[in-house]
């Protein structure tokens, strides 16, 4: 049996078709759509290297079968600069050293986009800290990811502010 | 993972018509995926119920109650501040489970059907009488730090993990359910069972009976000035409970009218001990009588293997969460949910 979805990923509507539904949303996105900024970690829902969002909210596209989203809008690392400038949070993690290695980055920048979105955490270290906690990183670059998220958390508030003034 | 089948039926009579020996329910998939990923479930057909109409609504009810749709996802229900408002202590439990993006994914009926922790069970090469009835359990003897030591027998030792679940039993939610037969309603105590005779069966659910809503009533609501659930991990976020509790108070001129009390990660199912909340009342708050209750709750508990330390932990963290829940709801969510650590974690 196959199945056809199609959905958009950063802005381009895709038509996929599956020969089998096993194919998760990690493994569309890596190995058929040539978007391998999305990593593969622990496939399990544990380490948050897969961090994706999908209609704006982070998940984990290891957990998820590609076949459920049809018509779903779904955004990568690679969608969220636009062309050379960097989205804050990229640019905020650089700027703070926010890694070591790099291989659970992109799963941490699009974790603390979906993060500042939810719009819970404000630019408190501890609330960001707890809802940060499902991407590990084995370098322990945690005091500049949190740093980074922090200062990103900031400048786009402000942004907005300006705005909305 | 094994083949499978895969169907969206667009209405739950049309998903509970296509269910058929096998065949398994797919909401957020947090749990399910994972299982079939490991080989500990082989579906041969998966029913995705993600997107049936009319089950993501959290609506209150003319007598005062509240109903919340089986789709609504974990991050959704806790953020809802009327929701969080009435039910502070459901709120804290969902905040303090899984991460930021499970909890994004993560559904209501999802989280009663989630399916125990134990290694043994995850594990398809090794025994166990909760995927295969006869199979043996491989807990017995072996790594038990986690397990049970409340309602367990040698057929199986698994606890539940849900945090939900223990304010929900705490506040005597009703699940809405929908089968073959007809709709239904079961009292949240009935819901989840211990093993008995027949691990196999974790839930009161028969064959292809969906989940659709769970009912809180407006006295469950009554005790949101003084409720609070704690949870104690072996790490500060991220991790499933030792042991929880959960504990809502009414008070009235100083003394206890109402007291509920539920202990998780214990069991099979969220822990519950009526002696316990009965000899609380009428009396004025104090530790000394919260570490009475807590006795009385663990009264029965027996170490299942190497895991006596959650008799004392599981004590403690009931006599704190009733302490807490004395000392009144905290005014916003904590930074750390249900932690023992940070503020409004102390009395």
């Amino acid at each position: 049996m196959s199945y056809t979805i199609s959905l958009t990923v950063n802005g381009d509507r895709r038509d996929v078709t599956f020969e089998d539904a096993r194919v998760t949303l990690l493994d569309l996105l890596r190995e058929r759509l040539a978007l391998p900024g999305t990593k593969k970690g622990c496939d399990r829902g544990q380490c948050g290297a897969c961090t994706v969002l999908v209609d704006g909210r982070r998940i984990n596209s290891c957990l998820t079968l590609a076949v459920t989203l049809d018509g779903a809008d779904v955004t990568t690392i690679e969608g969220l600069a636009r062309g050379d400038v960097l989205h804050p949070v990229q640019a905020s993690f650089v700027e703070h050293d926010g890694f070591q290695c790099g291989y659970c980055t992109p799963g941490q920048i699009m974790s603390a986009v979906g993060l500042i979105a939810e719009g819970d955490v404000g630019t408190d270290p501890e609330r960001i800290r707890e809802g940060m906690s499902g991407n590990l990183c084995r370098c322990a670059a945690y005091h500049g990811i949190t740093e980074a998220v922090l200062d990103a958390a900031r400048r786009m508030t402000d942004d907005k502010t300006r705005k909305s003034a | 993972m094994n083949l499978f089948d895969y169907l969206r039926p667009a209405s739950v009579s049309d998903a509970i018509a296509a269910w058929q020996p096998g065949a398994a329910y797919l909401g957020g998939g947090t749990n399910l995926v994972d299982l079939m990923k490991t080989g500990a479930l082989q579906p041969g057909k998966v029913i995705d119920i993600a997107r049936l109409p009319g089950l993501d609504r959290i609506e209150s009810l003319p007598d005062g109650g509240t109903r919340i749709g089986a789709l609504v996802k974990n991050s959704v229900l806790a953020g809802d501040p009327d929701f969080a408002a009435a039910f502070p202590m459901i709120a804290e439990a969902l905040a303090s489970g899984a991460s930021g993006q499970l909890r994004n994914a993560a559904t209501l009926g999802g989280n009663l059907m989630q399916r125990t922790r134990c290694v043994y069970f995850q594990d398809p090469h090794s025994a166990c009488n909760r995927r295969e009835s006869g199979n043996g359990c491989g807990a017995l003897g072996g790594d038990t730090q986690n397990h049970a030591v409340l309602g367990w027998n040698d057929a199986c030792i698994a606890t539940n993990p849900s945090d939900l679940c223990v304010p929900l039993a705490a506040l005597d939610a009703v699940v809405e359910t929908q089968g073959p037969n007809g709709r239904r309603d079961i009292a949240f105590a009935d819901f989840h069972r211990l093993p008995g005779d027949t691990p196999e069966r974790e839930t009161a659910l028969e064959p292809g009976e969906l989940i659709l809503a769970v009912r809180l009533s407006s006295n469950a609501a009554a005790s949101y000035q003084n409720s609070r659930y704690l949870k104690l991990r072996e790490r500060t976020s991220f991790a499933f409970a030792l042991v929880s509790a959960a504990a809502a108070l009414q008070l009235k001129d100083g003394r206890i009218t109402e007291a509920r009390l539920a202990i998780g990660g214990v069991a099979a199912k969220p822990w519950r001990v009526p002696a316990a909340e009965a000899l609380m009342l009428g009396q004025p708050p104090d530790t000394d009588l919260f570490r009475r209750a807590a006795a009385v709750a663990l009264e029965d508990a027996t170490p299942s293997g190497n895991n006596g330390y959650k008799i004392d932990l599981a004590r403690r963290i009931a006599a704190r969460s009733l302490a807490l829940a004395a000392a009144g709801t905290p005014t916003r969510m904590p930074a750390l949910p249900a932690s023992v650590f940070g503020e409004s974690a102390h009395v």
